[in-house]
């Protein structure tokens, strides 16, 4: 059994329910232990790097400093969110001397750049890729599209995750669940992320191009890996609708939810039966 | 530096112009008490690098709904006329920015745009000249979730509303998908804190510019 760290953030103990439960039962089911960050705390998401750069700053490292007291060698950050202020926060803090010790005092906790930061895609590869083979009991016959937004993939100079304008990581887990990801243009678009409340018609639009795309090239799902782009890709649909002027019905599903499918996990266990748009299994499985 | 260095950049940055130093350094190109020097001071970004190229604009998801493209308020800044400067301080674009880092992923000469927008959102919440548009919404709804953590340590949906609905005054937007959200399990009634409160209260004191 593999022991590993895991930052769920706040998406995934509220709006994104379904996110946190794929996670959990996909780690279970390859023999995954995750546990939490103690006493974690907010990452500060874009509000904080909007208004207050030391706070920005500080919110991530505590949750840092957090994992490094627990011993925690590697941390799963399923949000793509969280695990870009997280790995921005300890790229910067270690390229400045000074920006560091005045954070350090903030938080009160020593840091250390020894506290590897995980993906989802990166947790899966890690872990999960390589039984796939042996797991997967209900492959996937659809096509669908995978969607990695903006969070996962940039800044490139600081993640260093997989190519950043044609991504093929997900893609590539997505073929060994049986599906076959499409070729298309909006796998590192913006889909308007925190503009959600504050103006919601922009994400409508941002996120209905998304939508339209996916679905007119012939995709089953979006596959998704962040808990900003599902919410606005699914909670956020009948507005995107409204913008698109037709009823689009293509479901999103986070990549950990597509994996518990494929292996025969059913609606409680993925999280499905928590989507807004229907998914529809018998529609997107090899039958 | 070699990590800095885009691989994807159509032009190697660093046969032009020096490239800029990280942080606490001001540019040799522009007086001090311009826009564009505080930034390269404060968050070193060095606006002189940029040549207008225009592919930050071409790429920004947002350019259509914003008063000035990012390629324009690098020449706003290059040309440190003050006036330049109050219109950028009072811009819509700076809220707008959803800080996708489409742009510096594609631009030649490696300007961190997005790290620009934050610098220009803080000077601009400083100097009490943010969009009055921005301030009802966008800076209500960040404002709000920052209220939130500061009290709890952690967001929580139902706060984050009520606080932003007080602050933007807008009382019946979203409460259409609340009901749903609720069936479908995603409102927690009860906010999840962090139990080290004085922790986070500690930060925020420390860090309140
Ligand atoms: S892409 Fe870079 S160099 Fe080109 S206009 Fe934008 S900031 Fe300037
Ligand atoms: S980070 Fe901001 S300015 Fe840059 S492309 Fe995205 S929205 Fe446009």
């Amino acid at each position: 059994m593999n022991k590993l760290g895991f930052y769920p953030g706040c998406s995934l103990e509220g709006t994104s329910r379904e996110y946190a439960e794929s996670v959990l039962a996909t780690a279970e089911l390859f023999g995954v232990e995750l546990a939490q960050v103690p006493d974690w705390n907010c990452c500060g998401a874009t509000a904080a790097h909007n208004l207050n750069r030391a706070l920005s700053l500080a919110l991530p490292a505590r949750i840092l400093a957090k994992a490094l007291d627990a011993g925690m060698k590697e941390i799963v950050v399923p949000c793509a969110a969280c695990y870009n202020r997280l790995s921005v926060t300890q790229h910067e803090l270690f390229l400045d001397e000074k920006l560091r010790r005045e954070t350090e005092e903030a938080v009160g906790l020593p840091l250390s750049d020894k506290v590897e930061i995980l993906n989802v895609v990166q947790f899966v590869e890690r872990y999960i890729e390589g039984q796939l083979p042996e797991k997967v009991t209900q492959p996937f016959g659809s096509d669908v599209a995978c969607y990695y937004g903006c969070l996962l993939v940039r800044p490139h100079d600081v993640l260093q995750f997989d190519r950043q304008e044609d991504p093929q990581a997900m893609d590539r887990v997505m073929r060994l669940l049986g599906a076959n990801p499409i070729d298309w243009p909006f796998k590192t678009e913006c889909c308007g992320a925190s503009l959600s409340i504050g103006r919601t018609e922009l994400v409508a639009k941002l996120s209905g191009r998304i939508v339209r795309e996916a679905e007119e090239r012939g995709a089953g799902a979006i596959i998704v890996g962040c808990p900003m782009c599902h919410s606005n890709l699914d909670m956020r649909r009948p507005q995107i609708n409204k913008y698109l002027g037709a009823r689009s019905k293509i479901p999103t599903l986070y990549l950990t939810q597509a994996i518990a499918l494929a292996c025969g996990l059913d609606k409680k266990q993925s999280g499905t039966r928590r989507n807004f748009v229907k998914v529809d299994w018998n529609a997107l499985r090899n039958s | 530096m070699s990590r800095n260095i885009n691989p994807h950049a159509t032009v190697d940055p660093e046969c032009l112009t020096p490239a800029p130093e990280p942080h606490g350094r001001h540019s040799a190109h522009f007086s001090a008490s311009s826009l564009a020097s505080q930034a390269s001071a404060t968050v070193g970004v060095d606006s002189a690098r940029c040549y207008q190229c225009g592919k930050c604009s071409a790429g920004c998801p947002l350019a259509d709904e914003m008063d000035f493209t990012s390629s324009a308020v690098l020449r706003m800044l290059q040309t440190e006329d003050p006036a330049a400067d109050r219109e950028l301080l009072t811009s819509q674009t700076i809220w707008l920015c959803a800080s996708c880092e489409m742009c510096i992923s594609r631009c030649p000469m490696q300007v961190d745009i997005p790290k620009l927008m934050d610098f220009l959102r803080q000077r601009s919440l400083y100097e009490g000249l943010a969009n009055r548009d921005a301030r009802r919404n966008i800076v209500a709804f960040h404002r709000s979730f920052l209220d939130v953590i500061r009290l709890t340590g952690r967001s929580y949906e139902i706060g984050l509303v009520v606080d932003y609905k007080v602050r933007s005054g807008k009382l019946l937007q979203d409460l259409t998908v609340a009901p749903a959200m609720f069936l479908k399990g995603k409102l927690a009634l009860i906010p999840e804190m962090v139990r080290d409160r004085r922790g986070i209260k500690r930060i925020f004191k420390k860090t309140d510019e």
